[in-house]
């Protein structure tokens, strides 16, 4: 049950990255935005003196769903039923779609109006449906400016963060044909207001996403700031929600958790300016016919693995995206997935059984900077270890990974530190064999094969001629010879009184002569 | 009507499969019921601390607050709605004749459609709940609050909360919403907004661009 | 106190002047040093690279050295939290008790090395000078993992003539990551342009951290652009000028 997302290519996240640095403006853009929403969250985060109960606790609620995932989405599906809406399952991306266009040809419909949901940009549904001849209309501001500029999202809060207002006024005044038009926010979001107010009015059937499904009410809550989201819940005739099985919490009440913990997270606000949670339909406020897909697309095969579940406690705030020095320097198309970030570099291989976007995992210096933010206490940097371990372990399998250089060093590394003798004996043929290497300051300043990463932009302080043991031995334990017991040592009282002033000291000096 | 019967019960399974031993409702029950709720549930401000708390959050949103007593309800609105240069205001069922000014001419909404309700000149409704923390107004599918739809199209919000409506905190809210958890719910914390472009806040994209509140102590 | 020194791998071969200060500075503080030979590395490369299985053996290396070890200091942050966070992890994934068992004995006695001045000493002032402009940087597992805080911080401002200068951003990233910066070189280099830009403007003449791999980083950087400021892991600054008059304060301890 492998996830399918039909829209994004496979190069790996150093490749893309490339591209990506080159782009000064998409950083410029993305720098500004992350800064600028990592601030106010901090302000809104500082204010809160139970945020540390507010992560643990709701961390707690994540992981005991996930733990009984089965019975809570049983629980929804009646309560949902009872309340008067259908509930769907889909196994994949295709299954997904084919509900959903089956729904949208039954109601003849020919057009529809869609709030942001990332589950839909996974599942490839806007091509899907205009190849059936469907036209998608995305209301949200930033997917619109996505749909409209035929980019594709950077971010699951703030899709176009990477576009900044000049671009967006250029893709406005060319796909709205609006002459003229400025490039102030407010301008923009007029421009979008008159455009999609007509559709709001007329359009009778929508499709959203779901931040959370409520297990004991059967009732589905979304989370969002313009109103677009209000627009397509409440005056379409059918509403169509597409959500992974993942986003169930047991009862209503939890959300007083999340639903302080995911504002403040995600934009920096105390609260959203719109939140709307319904069960069902009811008569006379909204829908007539609300239908629920449930969608699966490799998510719980995820399940299985107790180190990696966590993953799946995830609320979608993008704080992590917006802590991560990584993402800070690419912006999220280098991680050619929906998910981009820390938390899409463990979710994206994971949804695809490892078997795409394995160099993600890597895509992280392992800061932890997105553990700290992260309201569901998610341990991204360990998760992202973890899943290393998998990449590492069925490259193994194959001949081209064990004779790889990467294998072949690790292993030969492991070896070296097993044993103080065999490592001593490094050390000294490196001392001897960095010589080929060193240039007269003392230091490396090109390196061979996978190093030469290194070598582009740093030196490295070539070996000195003595390692800390050789130093040691000689000057601390003399009598004791080469190796010597394990127990060595020298009192404060015999030392010698090295008053050093070793930054002084160029490191330099100490480096071999060549 | 497609039949997702099949990938029902493959998904609950693979869900089974990958999760292992098994729990009864009943062990569910017992866990859930044992997960910590260590954060803060309840109030720590007097009622005017609070009441000063809601008011300066609803202002950082650029809302407009009006404090009035019971008695004034009507001539507040009156004044609020007149310096808004609006003359009429849509209301849902249930609005007492008290809150309703004779100057204003106030149309029941309740059955509108969206067309006539994007021809109005503003709403008028009460709230269930508000949260002074989080500057919300929490209404509901319930009488002087009406359908979700009046307090989306129009431009124009006036809402009035009653100070004993007003809570401290997020779970004090929803301790009050218990009894109608299923029913259509809408938080509403400031006028519609955005920061989709260069996340800078920006007011009115497809809500109501414009939110005023007459507090009632 | 008798103190073992684990010098760890890197600072073994590139940073021998590290360990030569920590001992130093111990020293002057009245503390017997001892140097295990057998030491080798405490196995974050592995680890840290997805090389579970390889870092095993190289724990359990680790454990044989230092079991019965009264104290134990380590100069880098990052190696204690690899001991902290996943030790007990790697036991685990080989379904090693006794192992694990160990672990949970060893780790209340390892100790990154200002973590050590401070928290198990009790010292802030180590009495020693160090007439230059200095600027820190907070490495991310001291920041994240360890949770030092301003524990280093406190430990530089008592250093006599030291001009401590702030630096923007201060618990960003440099870029480093291990093998990070050679898989991700790019990236790495961009990350790291930031942070060498943030450490030029602090007008500093040396850059300090608890970590010589951040250090060796920065420096190749700093390096390669020709400039003037130099790297010092904070053991050199806090040996430095040695005076007596700290002696009398470890006394008390």
């Amino acid at each position: 049950m492998s996830a399918t997302s039909p829209q994004w290519s496979a190069r790996d996240f150093p490749t893309a990255a490339k591209d990506l640095l080159a782009d000064s403006q998409i950083r410029k853009n993305v720098q500004h935005a992350t800064n600028v929403i990592q601030a106010k969250r901090a302000k809104v985060v500082g204010e809160l003196t139970d945020w540390g109960e507010l992560r643990e606790d709701g961390a707690q609620i994540r992981a005991h769903t996930l733990k009984h995932l089965d019975h809570y989405l049983a629980q929804f599906e009646g309560n949902c039923t009872r309340a008067g809406g259908q509930v769907h399952w889909a196994r994949d991306a295709a299954e997904a779609n084919q509900i959903i266009l089956d729904l949208l040809q039954q109601h003849a419909a020919k057009e529809v109006i869609k709030i942001k949901t990332m589950t839909s940009e996974e599942i490839g549904l806007n091509k899907y449906l205009e190849a059936a001849g469907i036209r998608p209309y995305e209301t949200d501001l930033a997917e619109l400016i996505i749909q409209l500029g035929r980019d594709k999202p950077s971010h699951f809060v703030v899709p176009a963060l990477h576009k900044n207002r000049q671009q967006v006024r250029e893709i406005f005044e060319r796909e709205l044909h609006l002459p003229g038009l400025g490039d102030r926010p407010e301008d923009l979001a007029t421009a979008a207001r008159t455009y999609l107010r007509e559709k709001f009015l007329r359009i009778k059937i929508a499709i959203s996403g779901g931040n959370f499904m409520i297990a004991d009410t059967g009732g589905v809550c979304i989370v969002e700031s313009e109103g677009n989201g209000r627009m397509c819940l409440t005056l379409p005739d059918v509403l169509i929600s597409l959500i992974g099985i993942e986003k169930v919490v047991p009862s209503f009440k939890d959300l007083e958790v999340f639903l302080q913990t995911l504002p403040r997270s995600a934009t920096g606000e105390r609260m959203n300016p719109y939140n709307s949670t319904w069960s069902g339909v009811h008569p006379g406020d909204g829908p007539k016919e609300f239908h629920v897909v449930l969608l699966d697309n490799g998510r719980s095969p995820i399940l299985a693995d107790k180190e990696a579940r966590q993953t799946l406690q995830c609320i979608r705030c993008g704080a992590c995206l917006n802590a991560c020095p990584v993402y800070h320097q690419t912006g999220g198309h280098a991680y050619e997935s929906v998910y981009a970030g820390p938390i899409g570099a463990i979710l994206t291989p994971q949804l695809h059984s490892m078997k795409e976007g394995r160099s993600l995992p890597y895509a992280s210096s392992l800061c932890g900077a997105c553990y700290e933010v992260c309201p569901v206490k998610i341990n991204i940097p360990e998760v992202l270890i973890h899943l290393r371990g998998k990449v590492v372990r069925e490259d193994q399998e194959t001949l081209s990974g064990k004779l790889g250089l990467w294998n072949i060093g690790m292993q030969a590394a492991a070896f070296l530190f097993a044993d103080s003798r065999r490592f001593a004996l490094a050390q000294q043929a490196g001392q001897i064999g960095q010589k080929v290497l060193v240039s007269k300051n003392g230091f490396i300043e090109w390196l061979p094969l996978m190093l030469g990463g290194w070598s582009q932009t740093r030196d490295l302080r070539a070996m000195p001629a003595q390692s800390f043991r050789e130093w040691w031995a000689k000057e601390k334990a003399p009598h004791l010879g080469n190796g010597g017991p394990p127990h060595v040592s020298t009192s404060g009282s015999n030392a010698s009184p090295a008053a050093r002033q070793p930054a002084e000291s160029k490191p330099a000096k100490e480096s071999r002569d060549v | 009507m497609s039949d997702s019967s099949a990938a029902r019960a493959a998904i609950l399974e693979s869900i089974r499969t990958s999760l292992g031993a098994q729990s009864t409702p009943a062990q569910i029950a017992e866990e859930y019921a044992a997960l910590p709720r260590d954060y803060k549930r309840s109030s720590t401000l007097d009622s005017s601390a609070l009441l000063d708390l809601f008011q300066n959050r609803l202002e950082e949103y650029d809302a407009g607050v009006y404090r009035t007593t019971s008695a004034q309800i009507a001539a507040t609105i009156a004044g609020i709605v007149e310096s808004r240069k609006r003359h009429s205001l849509a209301i849902p069922e249930g609005v007492p004749t008290a809150w309703l000014p004779q100057e204003i001419r106030f149309e029941d909404a309740t059955s509108f459609d969206a067309y006539r309700l994007d021809a109005v000149e503003g709403v008028l409704t009460g709230c269930t709940v508000a949260i002074a923390e989080t500057g919300s107004m929490v209404l509901q599918n319930a009488t002087a609050q009406g359908p979700r739809i009046l307090s989306l199209v129009p431009d124009y919000h006036l809402c009035v909360v009653f100070a004993d409506q007003v809570v401290e905190t997020v779970p004090e809210a929803f301790e009050r919403l218990r009894a109608t958890d299923s029913v259509p719910t809408t938080f509403i914390s400031g006028p519609s907004a955005t920061a989709d472009i260069e996340m800078t806040r920006i007011k009115g994209v497809h809500g109501p661009r414009f939110l005023d509140v007459v507090l009632v102590l | 106190m008798r103190v073992s020194l684990f010098i760890t791998c890197y600072n073994d071969s590139l940073f021998p002047e590290t360990g030569k200060a920590v001992v130093s500075l111990l020293e002057r503080l009245g503390h017997e040093v001892e140097f295990r030979p057998k030491q080798t590395c405490c196995g974050q490369m592995h680890w840290n690279t997805g090389y579970l299985r390889e870092a095993v053996p190289i724990v359990r290396h680790f454990v044989d050295v230092y079991r019965d070890a009264e104290t134990i200091v380590i100069p880098s942050s990052s190696c204690v939290s690899m001991m902290r966070d996943h030790y007990l992890k790697a036991a685990e994934s080989v379904g090693d008790a006794h192992l694990a068992d160990e672990i949970h004995a060893l780790l209340p006695r390892v100790f990154e090395f200002s973590e050590f001045l401070v928290k198990k000493l009790g010292l802030e002032d180590v009495g020693a000078s160090y007439p230059h402009k200095v600027t820190y940087h907070a490495s991310c597992h001291s920041e994240r993992s360890l949770h030092l805080g301003d524990i280093p911080i406190r430990l530089l401002k008592n250093v006599r003539g030291l001009d401590l200068l702030p630096i923007q951003n201060i618990e960003e990233c440099c870029g480093f990551g291990g093998t990070f910066a050679i898989k991700n070189a790019d990236v790495s280099s961009a990350m790291l342009a930031d942070k060498v830009r943030s450490v030029l403007n602090t007008g500093a003449e040396v850059c300090t951290a608890v970590d010589n791999s951040c250090l060796m980083h920065l420096y190749g950087s700093l390096h390669r652009q020709r400039t003037f400021v130099r790297t010092a892991h904070i053991a050199e600054i806090l040996a430095s000028g040695g005076d007596h008059a700290s002696q009398s304060e470890a006394g008390r301890q």
